[in-house]
């Protein structure tokens, strides 16, 4: 069955989470809230993910990797440079001093962090990103979008969910 | 106290607002940019003439080694690191007052933080070969010493620099997008549309987000003290007199702190007028980065009173001299002047009227930064006057023009820097300012809804 898109814009969040609450709890048929789902908003807000349920955020994990991978980086490229010395007279102090190679360690650890958080970010976040099916500049301003994909049949009844809510504006578009 | 921002701006008008900043700034914008223009050139002569005549015409000669370049370098790292301290401590804090102004405090850092690289490549002369200054090994396969602090400092600084570009980038993200929705069809838009990413506002979008901006901001702020203390330790960890004190790290992030809160002070003042911000950098919020400045101005003069101190007391007699040289010598006007300025002035954010007035603020903030760049000029100078032996002492000698001109110039490159960033850049972060308004909003709602419950 084809599929389509509707985009409704609304006012303020309580009426965007009045939508969401009964689009999840109502039995839609062609129309999964989990996946099919998504709210817009001009700004972070974060009782979005409370009436959405939870999702998991993994930008953490990449922020683990990095950072680790950087410190090891620093000290092994360190001491691989200081420790090719070996030959040459060191007056009895460590061919690799630990304590001032902690340094540069320390850098590259924050250095690796920050780098692959924003890699796990983009990621995660999936940008860059083509412009969805549709788009209101609405939402950049001060209204909130619900965009929702679904198989034709079950349009007429997300319409009506959004009618009944007063949604300001209903963009529809048919999707691939 | 009035409110720090109007609960009821619309957001709309926020857009526009900031929007407006971008297209149709204040005639003295202008002005600015000129005048910033100019003094840049100044320093492109000066650097011009250095670098094809040699460094000689710098004046800086055996003991005077270090010069304005090295102060300015310090000054200049140091003014880098409120971005920091406003942007990701009262961010992790969940201080919102810093929201309509952390973005160009961010800017800030950035541009300073390029400013200071610069005078790495002028103080070293032979800039082509400014490459020895990164971890590469020569054509011997022999590699740059990774236990001197001035390596520590390259790196340092190119981790500061890069992260801090990511973090106000980051930042931005959800800005270009708007911009991109609302700006005239152009390069502008094409812009725009690029930095955004596709930035949607999606909650996927915003949960990654949010975790992300906090992560980074965990990161910078260890990363910033790191910086300047590695700063410090190209000094502590010598045996120069004067230099080698315990102390000196945490004076100089305390240093660092102070002297880009006056700056934020001087910026925040300009970008109100020229981008007619009256309304988003409002008097209450002047009033708290006033107060947090006078608090962190108290920490700095009593680290500099712990300095002072510890070399009075260790029974050093080369560091006293030094102290006793920089208080009756030939610097000593220019060390009273730092103590007052850096000491004494601040005191006068501490009359209630004064916080939130425009001219007297201003006044001050520059009077901070005259201070706090004389209190780098004062540590690296006279320890190179008046060293371990009398032969190496050396009170006339006196920097050139061409390093004046330099200085000078490096005041030009950040300004310019500066407003032309603010003239692509929102510099007012628009979502996060739509955040207060929602959030105060609500609160003030909830508050009043709990009163007619309990009437």
């Amino acid at each position: 069955m084809s599929q389509r898109y509707l985009l409704a814009l609304y006012n303020n969040f309580d009426e965007a989470e009045a939508v969401v609450r009964e689009l999840r709890n109502t039995d839609i048929k062609g129309f999964n809230p989990d996946d099919d789902l998504i709210v817009k908003s001009p700004i972070e807000h974060p009782e979005v993910e409370e009436f959405l349920g939870p999702k998991p955020v993994k930008v953490q994990f990449f922020t683990l990797a990095g950072a680790v991978l950087g410190g090891l980086l620093a000290f092994f490229l360190i001491s691989g440079s200081q420790a090719s010395f070996y030959s040459q007279m060191k007056g009895g102090k460590p061919i690799v001093p630990i304590p001032p190679n902690m340094v540069l360690t320390y850098e590259m650890f924050i250095l690796g962090g920050v780098y692959i958080t924003v890699l796990g970010f983009l990621i995660c976040a999936g940008l860059p990103a083509k412009r969805s099916p549709l788009y209101s500049a609405k939402v950049s301003e001060d209204q909130i979008g619900i965009l929702v994909k679904a198989d034709d049949g079950a349009a007429a009844v997300l319409k009506g969910i959004f009618t009944k809510h007063k949604a300001l504006e209903i963009q529809e578009e048919a999707g691939r | 106290m009035g409110k720090d921002i109007r609960e009821d701006i619309a957001w709309a008008k926020i857009n526009r607002d900031v929007m407006k900043s971008l297209e149709n700034p204040r005639r003295l914008y202008w002005v600015i940019l000129f005048a910033a223009m100019m003094v840049f050139s100044v320093g492109v002569g000066c650097e011009i003439y250095q670098y094809s005549t040699g460094m000689g015409v710098a004046n800086m000669n055996n003991p005077h080694m270090w010069g304005l370049y090295i102060a300015t370098f310090i000054f200049w790292i140091g003014m880098s690191h409120s971005g920091t301290l406003l942007s990701a401590i009262l961010h992790l804090m969940h201080a919102d007052w810093r929201k309509p102004i952390y973005r160009f405090a961010e800017a800030m850092t950035t541009f300073s933080l390029m400013t200071a690289g610069l005078f790495v490549a002028v103080h070293l002369g032979r800039v082509w070969q400014i490459y020895y200054s990164l971890p590469y090994p020569n054509e011997r396969g022999i590699w740059p010493n990774f236990q001197s602090p001035l390596l520590w400092d390259a790196m340092a600084i190119f981790t500061y620099l890069s992260s801090s570009v990511i973090f106000l980038y980051i930042g931005s993200i959800p800005d270009f997008a708007i911009a991109r929705d609302n700006i005239h069809p152009g390069w502008r838009k094409k812009l725009y549309s690029i930095l955004a990413l596709g930035w949607e506002g999606t909650d996927r979008q915003w949960r990654n987000f949010r975790v992300t901006y906090l992560t980074v901001a965990c990161f910078l702020i260890p990363l910033a003290v790191s910086v300047h203390s590695i700063v410090a330790s190209d000094f502590a960890m010598s045996q120069q007199p004067g230099w080698h004190v315990t102390s000196f790290p945490p004076y100089f992030v305390a240093g660092a702190l102070y002297s880009g809160c006056a700056a934020i002070i001087t910026l925040f003042i300009i970008l109100r007028y020229v981008f007619k911000f009256e309304e988003y950098m409002t008097l209450p919020i002047l009033r708290k980065t006033v107060r947090l400045t006078f608090a962190i101005a108290m920490v700095w003069t009593y680290l500099n009173c712990i300095e002072f101190a510890s070399v009075w007391y260790s029974h050093d007699q080369v560091a006293k001299d030094v102290l006793i040289q920089k208080a009756t010598g030939p610097y000593a006007p220019f060390w009273w002047a730092m103590i007052f300025c850096g000491s004494v002035v601040p005191f006068a954010m501490m009359v209630k009227k004064w916080q939130v007035n425009i001219p007297i603020m201003f006044a001050v903030s520059l009077l901070l930064n005259v201070g706090m760049w004389l209190e780098r000029w004062m540590i690296v100078a006279p320890t190179y006057s008046h060293g371990y032996y009398p032969w190496t002492w050396d009170h006339d000698q006196w920097p050139s023009m061409i390093q004046w001109g330099i200085v000078f110039g490096s005041f030009g490159w950040f300004t310019l820097l500066f407003m032309v960033f603010c003239k692509i850049v929102p510099s007012v972060s628009m979502y996060e300012v739509k955040e207060m308004v929602y959030h105060r909003s609500q609160a003030t709602k909830k508050k009043q809804l709990g009163v007619e419950g309990a009437h």
